[in-house]
């Protein structure tokens, strides 16, 4: 029951109510939606679910139930779904079962291990070669392995996130160059030599590398190692050279950037290469010389403390080199498959190709940014549905946005295979051209 | 006293000897009239139970290092330590032939690669013995293996294969707990069957095109095995941990990780950011006074509060055998409200009457463990880990992993594997197969554990942790244990400097489901023998339990990077 106090302080408020001023409520009024707003609002926002792949994802596959031809797995050599690599596999397990159960020091070396280091070395043309069981843990064991705090080394900006996590775990000054710049590299050195020669104690000691990639992943571009090696020499810095994408791909015989320059192999301190490629495998490899490579065998974080790679995919590997030497005319006709679909690409409204025409694997960025990164992403991924409407399997390059060091812009990936004829060439190209002009004009 | 399940720390209870637990995490040990048996025969069981939180006894005991072993373990690395010396100025001048690898004539005036004292404990201590270490094997990785022979004429700098093959070696180092390493069965023929249909590799990431039906198959079981809302996994176990914690916290949260976590835990803590604070292994006074440090001072300089403060810890920890204490570590986590990060890479399928892993083998609900990571490499002899636990928490992680975005996903007949075996062990494939590996291992592990005991040898760890190490302490029976081992066709693992401290280094014995009471007796009869011939039996029933030693002073590490 309200006692007369409480209803003469209710009539004051009332009151007050009517005597405010219109500017004063309506702020009220405002404050208060926007506080109720914030109360259920999500903290965070979840990206959309990925595309789900359901047949094996081989040439033709089936993504969210549609059927299209490959347009978007490394699968650069075909060997994904080669009847020699499954058998070999089939007779691997058969002999071994799945797993290691273990790793490399304790009862998990195989035969089969032995095997491909070595015909890997061999097939490289270096001394020794290391194997790890999963290709993002090859580079990103390799530097932390070598370089260590109080070591400089100098990367490129378009550097991937394997090489970036890698530098992160080994603590060392990390020097980016412009991508591809070799006076922008050649400035930095030349300033170290200076800090060098204030200190003259302290560089003895300090070691110096220069981490490129052969065909660099974000941008599809090829580094330029002759120079590199000159620089080399030079300034007393080691190389390490991520061969990723070019490992299977350039050179007459597939074994990477140094054959495509022809450049003795020695030059370089250390190749590492992932076998998801190319090799159409799971892992990775180091190969070098025994001086580099035999060091890893003990501080190499994910060989030491991980279980080894199952043989059934190191028997698939093997076999993989046994087709890729067999018939060194596949990389040939790849090359051919690459320019003829970068030519095709050329001149499409709002798209522009970044990479080579001898990169298997580019991007297609939007001519113009439309200022927000997520409007891009968006139109971006308006071209990649509508392209798989019409049956090839496109995607987006992923990134982590918040982690990168040097964020790429958004981009559609294209990557090219051997076993793509060149009416689905032709065909890809012209679907690309006829949506782009759709979604974008 | 009537344990309660999942008892909170913070109820006043008696306990039996009329202590007042009041009202912290306190752990004291009681003498239980059962073992006052055992006493009698010159053994103390202690059994500590904490306000009901156990409901089973936690027994676990790591011997005190008898004070003549030390002495002689110091003096023997000392010896070592002076020949390493000579030796190497030997090498220095030319009077002893250099076997390692060199540089480059061309790069000999760059700076050196590695450090002359970095590499000492490699050339003069590591390269001695080992060939106990690296064995090549060529057959399954069961009970029995077959080991390529290796002879070297150089004092192990290099290697030779004679061609022969020692056969049938009782494989006493492999991590097959549950026996599911088989070349035969059905795990084998589903993994041939999606191997024929999918191929070997993927080419892809999960976020682009790399995300198959398989794996989200896969996804569900490892959910419904774990108990928990969601799982999602990985293609290397390693990397698991590597890429995911730096997901989950970053610069102004912070991690109390475990003294001797693995090396994956200790980068994925590392490159995250976070400040990292350690706790002495396994003792939880230490844990609480970093909790309560944690809150009551903050962040160190501006003394703001801890964004997120998450503790790593591992269900059995791989060099030491113990197995953590996961009630307390859970009731610590509620009343401070931190996150608990569970690695089960090696509990997986090894404890638990179902083998669920460490929160089964405690009876505790798997939601209160926020992050449960684990490994199928062990157990499900596959490769790969995964991450469980909430709904949001792993769709989170779907867009927020390293691995996610920028590493190829799980190969599809190793998903197989995992799948097949998983669902062998929940007892869906209509065979009893799993249970009963699950319990032949347990028995297993009791039986091997007890008959080590009896014989005189120092073992540390939890009664019931598949992982059994045996102590060796002095670095010229490493080799030698390794060594008669084998003669005697046993295969096992030792380890030394620097995964373990200077003079604990140990052999590690990993048991299985595989191993039939035959291989047991047979590998405990020439280990018996080969402790007689080394004088490995060095117990003397003084089994003093980790808790008894006085607190003082945490260590903690805080790294600003």
């Amino acid at each position: 029951m309200a006692t007369a106090t409480e209803q003469w302080v209710l009539v004051e408020m009332v009151q007050a109510l009517y005597e405010a001023p219109a500017y004063h409520l309506i702020l009220e009024g405002i404050l208060i939606l926007w506080i109720i707003r914030l109360l259920f609002s999500k903290t965070y926002k979840l990206q959309e679910r990925s595309d789900l792949t359901v047949k094996p994802p081989s040439h033709k596959i089936v993504v969210n139930g549609k059927e299209c031809i490959n347009f978007a797995s490394f699968n650069f050599l075909g060997l994904l779904d080669n009847p020699r690599v499954k058998a070999a596999a089939l007779a691997s397990l058969k002999k071994y079962g799945v797993g290691t159960c273990g790793p490399r020091g304790f009862y998990g070396t195989f035969d089969v291990h032995l095997d491909l280091e070595d015909r890997l070395a061999k097939f490289m043309k270096t001394e020794e070669a290391i194997i790890y069981s999963y290709g993002f843990a090859t580079i990103a064991s390799a530097i932390p392995a070598y370089s260590k705090r109080g070591d400089i080394v100098f990367v490129d900006r378009a550097a991937c996130f394997a090489i970036q996590k890698g530098l992160q775990a080994s603590r060392s000054d990390i020097k980016l160059f412009k991508h591809n710049d070799m006076a922008d590299l050649e400035r930095l050195l030349k300033e170290q030599e200076i800090e060098d020669q204030k200190n003259p104690r302290k560089a003895r000691v300090t070691r110096r590398f220069i981490v490129v990639e052969g065909l660099y992943m974000n941008t599809g571009t090829i580094c330029p190692l002759p120079e590199l090696v000159k620089l080399k020499y030079k300034y007393k810095a080691r190389i390490f050279l991520e061969e990723s994408l070019s490992f299977g791909v350039l050179g007459e015989h597939g074994r990477g950037v140094t054959e495509h320059y022809g450049i003795n192999i020695d030059d370089i301190d250390l190749i590492s290469a992932n076998m998801e490629n190319a090799l159409a495998s799971i892992g990775g490899f180091c190969c070098g010389r025994s001086f580099v490579i035999d060091h890893q065998r003990l501080s190499g974080q994910g060989y030491c403390f991980s279980a080894s790679l199952p043989p059934l995919l190191a028997a698939a590997a093997i076999e993989a080199l046994n087709i890729m030497e067999e018939n060194p005319g596949i990389f040939a006709v790849l090359k051919e498959k690459c320019g003829q679909i970068h030519k095709a690409l050329q001149g499409i409204s709002g798209l522009k190709v970044v990479g080579e025409s001898l990169s298997p694997a580019f991007h297609l960025q939007l001519e113009e940014s439309t200022g927000s990164r997520e409007q891009d992403v968006r139109l971006l991924q308006e071209i990649v549905d509508q392209c798989m409407n019409r049956s090839i399997a496109l995607t987006q390059a992923r990134y982590l946005e918040k982690e990168e060091k040097c964020l790429p812009p958004p981009s559609i990936r294209v990557v090219v295979t051997v076993e793509q004829t060149e009416e689905e060439l032709e065909r890809a190209a012209s679907t690309i051209k006829e949506v782009a002009q759709a979604v974008l004009l | 006293m009537r344990p309660e399940p999942g008892g909170c720390c913070c109820r006043r209870t008696v306990r039996a000897n009329g202590c007042v637990a009041n009202g912290e995490v306190r752990n004291g040990y009681v003498r239980s009239t059962a073992a006052a048996a055992a006493a009698a025969a010159g053994q103390i069981h202690h059994v500590t139970q904490n306000g009901g939180l156990y409901k089973r006894p936690f027994n676990e005991a790591f011997e005190e290092t008898p004070m003549l072993v030390a002495v002689l373990t110091y003096v023997g690395y000392g010896v070592l330590t002076l020949f390493g010396y000579l030796r190497d100025f030997l090498r220095y001048w030319r009077i002893e032939k250099c076997h390692h690898a060199t540089e480059r004539e061309e790069q000999k005036d760059f700076v050196s690669l590695y450090q002359d004292f970095e590499n000492f404990y490699t050339r003069n201590l590591y390269m001695r013995i080992r060939d106990n270490w690296n064995r090549p094997i060529c057959s399954v990785p069961g009970a029995r293996v077959d080991i390529m022979e290796r002879q070297s004429h150089d004092y192990n700098w290099s290697f030779k294969y004679t061609g022969n093959i020692i056969k049938g070696v009782i494989n006493m180092g492999s991590y097959n707990y549950l026996g599911f390493a088989r070349n035969t069965g059905s795990c084998q023929e589903a993994a041939a069957k999606v191997l024929e249909e999918y191929g070997a590799g993927v080419c892809s990431t999960r976020q682009e095109i790399g995300n198959l039906d398989k794996h989200e198959e896969l996804e569900e079981l490892v959910a419904r095995f774990l108990g928990v809302e969601a799982a999602m996994a990985y293609g290397m176990g390693f990397a698991t941990n590597s890429m995911n914690i730096p997901a989950l916290v970053g610069k102004g949260c912070l991690i109390l990780s475990d003294e001797l976590n693995h090396a994956s835990l200790v980068l994925g803590a590392r490159l995250s950011g976070a400040t990292i604070r350690i706790f002495k292994h396994n003792n939880m006074q230490s844990l609480e006074k970093l909790l309560k440090d944690a809150i009551v001072y903050g962040q160190p300089r501006t003394r703001r509060p801890w964004k997120k403060i998450l503790i790593l810890v591992e269900g059995i920890y791989s060099m030491e055998g113990s197995i953590v204490r996961l009630p307390e570590v859970i009731a610590l986590k509620k009343k401070y409200k931190a996150y608990l990060y569970l690695d089960e890479a090696h509990s997986i399928g090894a404890l638990g009457p179902t083998g669920r892993g460490v929160v089964e083998y405690f009876g505790l609900d798997p939601e209160d463990v926020d992050v449960m990571m684990g490994t199928f490499t062990k157990s499900f002899g596959a490769s790969g880990g995964y991450i469980g636990g909430k709904k949001e928490l792993i769709d989170y992680l779907r867009t927020h992993s390293h691995s996610a975005v920028y590493a190829t996903s799980l190969s599809p007949p190793v998903v197989e594997q995992i799948i097949t075996s998983m669902k062998c062990i929940m007892g869906q494939d209509g065979t009893s197969l799993g249970k009963e590996c699950v319990q032949q291992l347990a028995e297993n592990t009791r039986y091997f554990r007890r008959r080590l005991k009896e014989m005189g040898f120092i073992i540390y760890g939890n009664e019931d942790s598949p992982v059994v190490p045996l102590m060796l302490y002095m670095p010229a029976k490493i080799g030698a244990f390794g060594r008669e081992m084998l003669k005697r066709n046993i295969g096992v693992v030792v380890v030394g400097f620097p995964a373990t401290p200077i003079i604990e280094s140990r052999a590690r014995f990993c048991l299985s489901a595989a191993h039939t009471k035959e291989i047991l007796d047979t590998a405990l009869k020439e280990i018996d023998e080969v402790g007689d011939l080394l004088q490995l039996k060095y117990s003397r029933h003084r089994l003093v339990p980790l808790l008894d030693r006085p607190f003082d002073e945490t260590t903690y590490e805080e790294t600003e990077d």
